[in-house]
């Protein structure tokens, strides 16, 4: 296909910039894009769709208390500034990592809630990754559930060709890369679960490997273990530039937030 | 900080209809078999009795044990004779106890 000729299909489905299909050469298809819920067994599935059964929920119920709680020396609450969550934050997990042009970096949704909390808020963040943490990230990302992933920043550019380099490079004592698994073998069995295609559209989600809830950095950390890799020091730019080349790959699919996962 | 619970079950209900009920709540069930990665034993910390009751009679108890799964989850369905109060208390390790009620109308 011509990258005119290119340019026009993706310009039919509606994707703009980023996902040109010229870019996406030895990239899963659009038509082939599998979530890691259509991977997992019929039970796993409707444990993440009932609210009254997905774990996931006890996060978002926390971080929804929390985002209507006053915090930090300008005692303002997230609801203050933000209002209701369920207008102002529609999307917005799902077009994370974004391009922040003030700060002239790229963050992800639990930077800028980091950003807010400490520049607006006046208090001190809370720990990454911990409980608090990742249940105002799952009440965020929950008002994303069911919108497309949205990948079309131009500014990020450079971040997801960082993040592709890292995924296709062999790693670890067993020298595998992200790519032999999660897009040459995806839909495989590896130790009785199909492999996924590494979409991160469910995030922050709970793991029942995990017993609890985590992040896409922590399920990056375990790949890199499993690879048998020293995985990268917590909160490096790796995993950034891992997550935003995720999300572009992933463009268009559906956010799952917050997801169950095996 | 109070424990966390999300219940469903109707609000409503005809005399004599099965009503569904399902409760999840956040605790972590720690098993007691682990170790961290300091090599120091993990203490027991699990929901040990799950008690639901309507209008102070009981209609379910259940035992849990370490196997049992983290954040644990529990559907069951009864009979709805009278309009009453369902309510549901959560004991375990460390003095854990938590409780919550609801009240389902019957017409």
């Amino acid at each position: 296909m011509t990258v005119l000729g290119s340019r026009i299909l993706a310009g039919l489905f509606g994707v703009a910039l980023a996902p040109l299909a010229e870019l996406r050469a030895g990239e899963i298809p659009f038509a082939e894009l599998r979530s890691g819920s259509e991977l997992m067994s019929p039970d796993t599935r409707a444990m993440q769709d009932a609210d009254s059964a997905n774990p996931g929920m006890l996060w978002v119920i926390e971080g929804e208390a929390l985002w209507n709680a006053k915090a930090g020396a300008a005692n303002l609450a997230c609801a203050d500034c933000h209002g209701a969550a369920e207008l102002a934050m529609r999307g917005v997990a799902a077009r994370h990592p974004a391009f922040d042009a003030k700060r002239n970096q790229a963050v992800n949704l639990a930077g800028s809630i980091e950003w807010c909390r400490v520049e607006r808020q006046k208090a001190p963040a809370l720990t990454a990754e911990g409980p608090e943490a990742l249940a105002l990230e799952a009440y965020v990302a929950r008002q994303s559930r069911g919108l497309s992933i949205a990948s079309t920043d131009a500014a990020l550019r450079p971040l997801i060709e960082s993040g592709r380099e890292l995924y296709l490079r062999r790693q670890g004592q067993l020298d595998l890369s992200c790519a032999h698994c999660h897009t040459e073998n995806w839909g495989r069995k590896l130790a009785g679960l199909a492999l996924s295609q590494g979409h991160p559209n469910g995030y922050p989600l709970y793991r029942l490997e995990w017993q609890s809830f985590g992040s896409l950095e922590r399920r990056l950390r375990n790949c890199l273990t499993g690879m048998r890799a020293e995985p990268y020091p917590a909160g490096a730019s790796e995993y950034l530039a891992l997550e935003a080349y995720l999300k572009w790959r992933a463009h268009g699919m559906p956010m799952e937030s917050p997801a169950v996962r095996p | 900080m109070t424990a966390r619970v999300i219940i469903t079950a109707p609000t409503k209900a005809k005399k004599g209809e099965i009503v569904t009920v399902t409760t999840l709540l956040a605790h972590v069930m720690e098993n007691g078999f682990r170790h961290s990665s300091t090599g120091v034993p993990i203490p027991r910390d699990i929901v040990t009795e799950f008690v639901a009751r309507y209008n102070g009679a009981e209609i379910l108890r259940a035992s849990l044990y370490p196997a049992i799964a983290a954040n644990p989850y529990f559907a069951f369905e009864f009979v709805a004779e009278e309009s009453g109060i369902l309510d549901f208390s959560w004991m375990g390790d460390n003095g854990f106890a938590a409780s919550r009620q609801i009240a389902i109308n019957v017409e």
